[in-house]
């Protein structure tokens, strides 16, 4: 029997706020437990919920992100359950009407592009944290409580795991350029559960899906989904039916294993949030920040394509990440070459960021001292040998051009200079000129090598060779 | 309409309101909440095609804040109101069932 | 001494011109809850140390012009935080309980320098129509003390009506405010919805509570209205309108000649006790003997309105109440040996049978297969309401009937039957449910109980309600009447 796979996909995104989302509590990490808390984020009697409106914004920012349509007249709903890290016993969301509903994002596996439709967006807040120690207690810090999120729920229509993967990569990519969240894993700014199922080709009955939770990396993501299917089908060949439960992927084994089973659904026992009063989003509302908004990266690769003359696959290189473009554009702004500077970041910064594991906001890199390099590279100042010098002085934070200076490191550009040295080098190697007659190559790459020599370095290769061949056809 | 409540929808909603009642209460809370809900019933004769609910009173749209944070400062004070704390935090029983996070 | 032969504005002119300090105000204020205290029963805590304490500073400081209530002692429901001062609901589950914030109204009182008497006994979490559901105490009527003062706000209008105090702020989700007005022969007002603020105010019906004042005259609480009234930042759901002086418009000129006043006919219908009829009735005579137009009009929802009213104030509070989980403030069960247990036998053991059956209710009306029969159609009935409403006001004024359709009853003579105790509020519960301003001024006697006549106005029009009620108030002397406490408890 043949199988197809459905995959749902529920992504929580923390928004960048300075405050919370219904309460003036900081947002902000790494303190003293409880310490960025008050009477509201600890449910205390006869508060009261205030709407944070950067919250709607950035969450209209990033609707608009995934194209999705921005609804006029949201509300929130309350989601009732008992839990230590949820003081009210309720979180305020959205269950009704959601801030945005029916997006898009485009994927691309295997070299073919295709629409992943989200069916809908919302703004709620986050629980606290709870630790559990081994000596039967566990301890609450409401620190986070209140944190603003966005929840992303893709339609049914991921039909892979590596769609999946692909699916992630772009929301994160996304939502990233908008500047609401850093979206990262492992700081839990994003997180994802994912919930698969599988059924006969052809069955239009979606079989009973099972729930994957607490997924660390896409990777994992990818990896949990594979073996869930592959599992899911072993079962169902051999006759079993697949239960309603949450599983955990274990890193180590590389398997999924069961957390609990699902007796019903939960009863959440939603209603509208009674405190809060409506939104009311009109056009010139989304408009504005529309106005506001950071170009996607679609629209930047089109155009790193079309009027920088980038090749497509350096483009959607440079736009991984909105650091990246940003730093990129910053550096053309500059008068830097667009592919020499697109190639020392992909390069150069690439590896650079790599060997060290920092991001690039977190290096001394600035897009002017990388222009500056680009640009002496480019008049002949300095050579791309040189370059290897200059660009570690600029990861330290230094002028390339004052470096250059202080450094000596200023090429040999000047014909008048070079052409004695190249003079007296054929002279001392009458055996080159010889092989040069006789149709031996090598010979060129062997005389440059020693007017290099010559000149420590500093001559520019293209003069120098220039000037030799020129002086190598008159003998 | 729905049936009427006996008593082990009672012992489901209690579960769900995390109450719990012993026999006695059991048979009463059920006589008295059925009899209630047959009050509650006496809106369903009512026609209210195309009525929108009325979920609040209040004449505000579009309320909102400034996104500008404020520590409050009350950490100590709100711990000290809390019946089991531990160096700055809630200290409860341990958490067995994992499944509360309602995300 | 009591409140009997005074009012605000004479109390507020002794202090200024010294013909009284603060400090022989609050002194005498205590000596006669002292005398009465132990029959009525209205306080669960007496401020008294800090009230005192105040009283001194305020002498000290002196009293200005524009302060009315400067140094002048007020009650306060106790489902109202008030920062350091034991704030209980009166349920077990908070009677640990000390809030380090103040309510939004209590701030603004404190900004005039008021002088906070003590907290008042409600119906647990504002829950019931006698305060028999209080944890702690039963309040007796001051009338006749074998009689309920009328709830939730029972504690505020028995200390009024027995003159401990000269006014106590009250709450009011489907009638507490204005019930235990009608049972005690007060004035009781609940404001439109979002007048005042409600941060501060343990939420029980979050769509439908509403702070109020209980006084003995009409102009006391118009003053005290405007006092505690507009938008507050911390409570979305309050509005931006404009707050009037309402009392600066109630003079000798204030007349009710040509103004239209609707009475339902569901107000005087089966179930209201004959002999409140009549007095009602009466009460109307005399309208129009003023010059005001009578009108029999219909409501014709009424009659689903206390079924309607139930499944959504049971279903917000079930929500609401879901808090108090032992977990961060209050009292959390002794020897539990995991969570669930911190859950289950905090709530079972801090919560009375009132508040289980509410939160029961409300849950069940929340949960999945019902919701939609419940919640979302008693939503529906509550816009019906609203629209009857909407479609007398087109032509009238006001809106005028009983507040309750009893006088008070017996202590324990209906807390066996919840469901009879729930009828008691028909003639309360349409106008919070369509968010409306509703109040109630003593209009006579039945039984040799006081009667309250119910003023229901427009959306933010209180002050049309306080010009008629005043007018009425100047041309009788039901209000005059006092309580001759103690012999029959
Ligand atoms: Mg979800
Ligand atoms: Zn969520």
């Amino acid at each position: 029997m043949n199988f197809e796979t459905t995959i749902g996909l529920e992504v929580h995104v923390e928004l960048k706020t300075n405050s919370k989302i219904f309460s003036p509590s900081p947002v902000q990490f790494g303190s003293e437990p409880n310490a960025n808390t008050n009477v509201i984020d600890w449910g205390y009697p006869g508060v009261l919920p205030s709407t944070n409106k950067g919250v709607v914004e950035d969450g209209i920012k990033a609707a608009l992100a995934l194209h999705a349509e921005v609804e006029q007249h949201p509300h929130f709903d309350r989601k009732n359950y008992f839990y230590p890290d949820n003081p009210k016993a309720y979180q305020i969301s959205q269950s009704d009407t959601p801030l945005a509903h029916d997006g898009w994002i485009e994927i691309e596996v295997d070299g073919e592009k295709k629409k992943m439709g989200i069916a809908e967006m919302h703004i709620e807040e986050d629980a606290g944290k709870n630790t559990h120690s081994p000596n039967g207690f566990s301890f609450v810090d409401l620190n986070r409580q209140g944190t603003p999120l966005i929840e992303i729920v893709s339609k049914p229509e991921i039909a892979s795991p590596d769609e999946a993967y692909a699916y992630l990569e772009a929301l994160r990519q996304r939502i990233q350029f908008t500047g609401v969240s850093d979206v990262k894993m492992e700081e839990g700014s994003m997180r994802v559960d994912v919930n698969i199922s599988i059924r006969p080709i052809g069955s239009d009955k979606y079989g009973t899906k099972t729930e994957l939770k607490n997924l660390n990396s896409f990777n994992y993501v990818r990896k949990g989904l594979a073996f869930e299917e592959q599992r899911q089908q072993r079962v169902l060949m051999s006759g079993g039916t697949i239960g309603q439960e949450t599983r955990r992927y274990d890193e180590t084994s590389g398997q999924t294993i069961l957390m609990r089973v699902k007796e019903g659904s939960d009863d959440y026992r939603y209603f509208p949030e009674p405190d809060l009063p409506v939104l009311a989003i009109s056009d010139d509302w989304i408009d504005q920040i529309k106005a506001d908004m950071p170009e996607m990266p679609s629209n930047r690769r089109d155009r790193y394509v079309n009027e920088l003359g980038l090749k497509e696959y350096d483009a959607m290189v440079l736009t991984q990440t909105k650091e990246m473009s940003d730093f990129f554009e910053a550096a053309v702004a500059q008068g830097a070459d667009a592919k020499m500077t697109a190639n020392y970041l992909m390069g150069d910064v690439n590896a650079y960021l790599n060997d060290n594991q920092v991001d690039l906001q977190d290096t001394k890199l600035t897009p002017a001292n990388l222009a500056g390099m680009v640009k002496l590279i480019d008049d002949g100042t300095i050579s791309t040998k040189m370059a290897k010098k200059v660009f570690k002085a600029i990861t330290n934070g230094e002028e390339p051009s004052s470096y250059v200076k202080e450094h000596g490191l200023v090429q040999l550009s000047d014909p008048a200079q070079l052409q004695p040295i190249i003079d007296e080098v054929l002279a001392n190697n009458e055996q080159s000129i010889e092989d040069f007659k006789n149709g031996k190559d090598r010979a060129v790459g062997y005389l440059v090598g020693q007017i290099m020599k010559q000149t420590h370095g500093q001559a520019n290769p293209q003069v120098v060779n220039q000037l030799l061949m020129k002086s190598l056809q008159a003998k | 309409m729905a049936s009427k409540i006996d008593e082990q929808q009672v012992k489901h909603v209690a579960s769900l309101a995390k109450l719990q009642f012993d026999d006695d209460q059991l048979g009463k809370f059920t006589t008295q909440l059925e009899s209630i809900i047959d009050l509650f019933e006496t809106i369903d004769k009512v026609d209210t095609t195309d009525v929108k609910p009325m979920t609040s009173a209040t004449d505000q749209v579009n309320a909102m804040r400034e996104d500008i944070a404020v520590n409050s400062n009350q950490r100590e004070a709100l711990l000290n109101n809390a019946p089991d704390t531990e160096e700055g935090y809630i200290k409860v029983p341990a958490i067995i069932d994992e499944s509360g996070d309602g995300e | 001494m009591n409140f009997y032969d005074t009012d605000l504005t004479k109390l507020h002119d002794d202090l200024v011109n010294k013909k009284i300090s603060s400090t022989e105000l609050t002194k005498a204020t205590y000596e006669n809850i002292a005398a009465d205290d132990d029959d009525v029963k209205a306080f669960l805590t007496l401020n008294k140390d800090g009230a005192l304490k105040q009283a001194a500073e305020v002498d000290q400081q002196g009293i200005k012009a524009d302060q009315l209530v400067a140094g002048i002692p007020l009650g306060v429901k106790d489902n109202i935080v008030t920062k350091d001062i034991k704030t209980t609901a009166a349920s077990k589950i908070l009677s640990n309980f000390t809030p380090i914030y103040d309510a939004t109204v209590i701030e603004k009182l404190k900004a005039q320098n008021f002088i906070n008497a003590g907290k008042l006994n409600l119906d647990e979490f504002a829950m019931g129509g006698s305060t028999e559901n209080s944890a702690f105490q039963t309040t007796h009527n001051p009338w006749d003390l074998t009689r309920v003062p009328g709830g939730s706000s029972g504690g505020s209008a028995a200390a009024v009506a027995a003159g401990e105090v000269i006014a106590a702020l009250g709450t009011d989700t489907g009638g507490s405010i204005r019930l235990p007005a009608s049972y005690n022969g007060v004035v009781g007002m609940k404001p439109t919805y979002g007048r005042v603020s409600r941060w501060g105010i343990i939420a029980f019906g979050s769509s439908l509570d509403q702070v109020g004042w209980l006084t003995r005259s009409v102009k006391d609480n118009a003053q005290l209205t405007s006092l505690i009234s507009g938008h507050d930042d911390r409570d979305l759901t309050s509005s931006t309108k404009e707050v009037p002086n309402f009392a600066s418009q109630l003079n000798d000129d204030t007349n009710v000649k040509g103004l239209r006043i609707a009475v339902p006919k569901e107000y005087l219908g089966e179930g209201v006790d004959e002999n409140v009829k009549e007095v009602i009735q009466a009460a109307l005579k005399h309208y129009e003997s003023l010059g005001a137009i009578i009108d029999e009009v219909s409501l014709p929802n009424t009659k689903y309105g206390v079924a309607a009213y139930y499944i959504i104030s049971s279903s917000e509070a079930s929500s609401n109440l879901q808090r108090f989980d032992g977990i961060r403030y209050g009292v959390r069960a002794k020897d539990v040996e995991n969570l669930e247990d911190v859950y289950v036998r905090s709530r079972s053991e801090g919560f009375g049978d009132e508040v289980k059956r509410r939160i029961m209710l409300g849950t069940f009306s929340l949960s999945a297969g019902f919701y939609d029969a419940y919640f979302i159609k008693a939503s529906q009935i509550r816009t019906l309401i609203r629209q009857d409403f909407e479609k007398v006001f087109e032509d009238h004024d006001l809106v005028m009937g009983p507040a309750g359709p009893t006088v008070a009853y017996k202590i324990g003579s209906n807390i066996t039957d919840p469901k009879a105790m729930y009828m008691n509020d028909v003639l309360t519960v349409p106008v919070n449910m369509a968010g409306l301003p509703g109040m109630s001024i003593p209009a006579g006697f039945a039984d040799n109980m006081p009667v309250g006549l119910q003023i229901i106005g427009k959306p933010f029009d209180e002050q049309t309600m306080y010009n008629a009620a005043y007018t009425f108030e100047q041309s009788t002397d039901f209000h005059k009447q006092t309580p001759k406490l103690g012999g029959q408890n």
